[in-house]
């Protein structure tokens, strides 16, 4: 590279910055989903078709009227929507846990409760609106003015918990062992676990909420629809869907400018690589690392809602499963890495539903859906055995 | 062990304290009774998480009955008081709450809990203490079937329910059902006893699934609705299932609902919105219903309203027949002990020894294992998206039906 065109001078062509730094994620992004989407696929096209005239399709046949090959195909729009959906939550989840991972190489343990933090201040200021009358019967558009204020406003309140959190709880143990501040995550998370519990059920002793119902979130678009024999294929989705995917894929290719394309992302990455060599250089070490929580935790607290809006309710204990899977996604996909991260979100979120929406009738009603994470985590082990680093591996780089 | 000197001894202190405040009361009031001690009835149920606003209204009827109830045992001297225990609908927390209660002298009898699943484990600490256990809303049939002599129960069982569910979605016309249930003893029980009854009925089952899923049920949806099925049965509670009527609804299903009366909670229309009542809609079976479906309970409603300022909600009339009945008991095994404080195990006795006693849900009697010698079984339908309406929903079906022997 010559030096008069390095990535930060001033003189770089707008074209460059929107080539490089939003259509390449972009780019990824689709790749990814779509990688994924036709592998798996074909995998269970492939099951569907070599276990034609067995006992299993049999049954499919008796209990179902229609045989396991028709099974698979109607079910697949759908399964693919869902896993989709649920990939971006995981991987907006997995951001945080890998750019903490990349600066302090630690595990944030509390960033689960940082997510569910985010999902109770969205959900309450939404009812709070609705006692207020200002929600029933909006236009959508005024609607989505909510729904962004309130995920705003819940970034604002999880990236601020997950800086007060560093503060306190990880910054004066950053020259002990890695195992102290591990465990000290892990007392975070359940303190901050039984602080919603106890904020929650001042008033009323329940500590669940559900997200008001508003605007057309819970409509469905019917996107096409072909018949298969007796059947017909469906591809529909759900405007919430939707939501959170266009706000996930926002909020991806956002941090990757920031963190690939900005002075303030270069600092970061420096930190990332070398504190010490950093700070000699000038950066404020310390202010940067608050920085990367404030954005992890603000990411966390985006997810949160988007998480709510989907599911309807949430708990104080809302984080626990996401949280650990987003974890197991950000490390699939090689911990440290961003675009492993989305990677490794994609890849778990779609692996669990279709584990979920093709087990029971595989194994003809032996292991259920309820055994969906079993598959699904079987296969991160065999991933992780023959790639330790990840399936993208740690890109030092790029870390942070 | 120290822990358990230590709760003992803070209970002689309590206890103690309690005596003392009780001699000094009815010599005041100038009343003649004799003293001779304290009795606590317990109460267990959820008092905060998901499920406590059940939980609470249990407490809060047993609360009311005691309140109103204590007239006869006061007259022998004898002063009663509530223990309520916050059981979170968890079996572990039901059970370190049981070994405390059995611990606690003091207490004779047991009000208590909403979730079978807790009630089984913690049962076993009331019997072999030889401790009453009344039930207020345990539908799973081994709550009685164990055999004890300490644990009755006042509303119907699941045997009887899930087929009474059956033969209501058999007689809608209904030919292919799938069952989901959430994997506790009370809704794999029920569901496992619809899709018995089901078959016989020569409905088409096109699935059993169990899952402890509260939030994201897609995965599961998919294939569900693949299966077209007329009738989806949830044996589980309201907080999980409302979630999953909504997404299923969301997802395209027009089908109808049936659940069990884990549903019965103005919350679940709250979580689950007006798109449920669409299609096939929304019903559920039920031991219990709304306290106006029972006659004797007008003056139960509005003293419960005047008290605690909302309508009672399911099982809070049985909360209070339940302790109407320690009540009983209790001052039955006091006179037979010549007024002395009575044993644990005569309270038990007492218990199935009453005939026809007059609860305000109806004549209660008992047979060899606890369980009502008949019990109302009603099927609801959900006709309003309000869960101040929840009271008013239409009474689909009332049944009268002994229970299995």
């Amino acid at each position: 590279m010559q030096p008069a065109r390095s990535p930060t001078a001033p003189g770089r062509s707008i074209a460059t910055v929107v080539l490089g730094q939003l259509c390449l994620p972009l780019g990824q992004i689709v790749a990814y989903v779509i990688a994924s989407s036709v592998v798996l696929s074909l995998l269970m096209v492939a099951i569907s078709l070599a276990l034609a005239g067995s006992a299993v399709d049999q049954a499919c046949v008796e209990g179902l009227g229609m045989n396991l090959f028709v099974f698979t195909l109607v079910n697949l729009p759908q399964v693919l929507m869902d896993g989709m959906t649920i990939g971006f939550v995981y991987a907006t989840i997995a951001l945080g846990y890998t750019m903490v991972y990349g600066v302090l190489e630690f595990i944030n343990f509390a960033h689960s409760e940082i997510f569910a933090i985010g999902a109770f201040v969205g959900v309450e200021l939404l009812i709070a609106l609705t006692g207020a009358k200002l929600l029933p019967g909006i236009s959508v558009l005024a609607a989505c003015a909510y729904l962004g204020l309130a995920i705003v406003i819940a970034m604002i309140a999880a990236g601020l918990m997950a800086v007060a959190v560093e503060r306190i709880a990880y910054r004066p143990l950053r020259r002990a062992p890695r195992l102290v501040p591990l465990i000290s995550a892990i007392g975070v998370s359940f303190f901050l676990q039984d602080l919603i519990r106890l904020v929650e059920s001042l008033t009323t002793g329940q500590f669940h909420r559900i997200i008001p119902t508003f605007g057309n979130f819970d409509q469905r678009l019917s996107l096409a629809s072909f018949p298969l024999q007796d059947n017909q294929i469906e591809i529909s989705i759900q405007v919430k869907s939707i939501i959170v995917i266009a706000a996930a894929i926002l909020m991806l290719v956002g941090l990757n400018y920031l963190v690939n394309a900005t002075r303030m992302g270069k600092a970061i990455r420096s930190v990332a690589q070398d504190q010490q060599t950093a700070s000699l250089m000038g950066i404020d070490v310390n202010r940067y690392i608050s920085l990367t929580f404030l954005i992890g935790g603000a990411l966390g607290g985006a997810a949160g809602v988007l998480y709510a809006l989907k599911f309807t309710r949430i708990d104080p204990f809302v984080g626990f499963f996401p949280g650990l899977k987003a974890f197991a996604a950000a490390v699939l996909g090689g911990i440290g890495n961003l675009t492993g991260a989305l990677l490794g979100g994609i890849v778990l979120g779609m692996l669990e539903t279709f584990a979920g929406a093709y087990l029971s009738t595989f194994t003809m009603g032996a292991a259920g859906a309820e055994y969906k994470d079993i598959l699904a985590f079987a296969i991160l082990i065999l991933v992780l055995v023959f790639r330790p680093s990840g399936l993208l591996g740690e890109e030092v780089g790029h870390k942070a | 062990m120290k822990k358990m000197s230590r709760t003992v001894l803070l209970s002689m202190v309590a206890g103690g304290s309690l005596m003392l405040v009780s001699t000094l009361a009815p010599s005041m009031a100038g009343a003649a009774a004799p003293v001779r001690g304290t009795v606590k009835i317990a109460t267990q149920s959820p008092l905060s998480g998901g499920q406590s606003a059940l939980g609470v209204d249990i407490k809060n009827g047993a609360e009311l009955a005691l309140e109103r109830l204590k007239g006869p045992l006061a007259e022998l001297g004898i002063t009663a008081q509530l223990a309520p225990y916050d059981d979170q609908a968890n079996p572990d927390t039901g059970v370190n709450n049981a070994k405390q209660i059995v611990a606690d002298p003091s207490v004779l009898c047991v009000v208590g809990h909403y979730n079978s699943g807790v009630q089984i484990p913690s049962s076993e600490e009331y019997h072999s203490a030889g401790l009453a256990n009344v039930s207020p809303g345990n539908t799973n049939p081994k709550v009685t079937d164990r055999g004890y002599r300490e644990v009755s129960r006042i509303v119907g069982r699941d045997d009887v329910q899930g087929a009474v569910a059956a033969q209501f979605a058999n007689s809608k016309g209904i030919k292919k059902v799938f069952v989901l249930h959430d994997k506790t003893a009370y809704g794999q029980g029920i569901a496992e006893f619809f899709k018995r009854e089901a078959a016989k009925l020569g409905m088409q089952v096109r699935g059993f699934e169990g899952t402890e899923e509260k939030a994201n049920f897609d995965a599961l949806l998919t294939p569900i609705i693949a299966t077209k099925p007329e009738a989806v049965f949830f044996g589980g509670i309201y907080d999980q299932a409302s979630v999953f009527f909504k997404q299923a609804r969301e997802k395209g299903y027009k089908g109808m609902f049936i659940t069990d009366d884990g549903y019965d909670s103005p919350e679940a229309i709250n979580i689950g919105g007006p798109a449920l009542l669409d299609g096939g809609g929304l019903y559920y079976t039920t031991v219990a219903g709304p306290a106006k479906l029972y006659p004797g309970t007008a003056k139960f409603q509005s003293d419960f309203k005047a008290k605690y300022g909302a309508d009672p909600k399911p099982f809070a009339a049985q909360g209070y027949d339940s302790m109407a009945i320690c009540l009983k008991a209790i001052e039955a095994a006091a006179q037979k002990a010549d007024n002395k404080l009575p044993a644990r195990q005569a309270v038990a006795e007492e218990v199935r020894a009453l005939k026809d006693f007059p609860g305000i849900t109806g004549p209660i009697n008992f047979n060899a294992k606890g369980d009502l010698t008949t019990a109302k079984y009603f099927v609801i339908q959900v006709t309003a998206a309000d869960s101040a309406k929840w009271n008013d929903n239409a009474i689909a079906q009332t049944l009268d039906i002994a229970p299995p022997q």
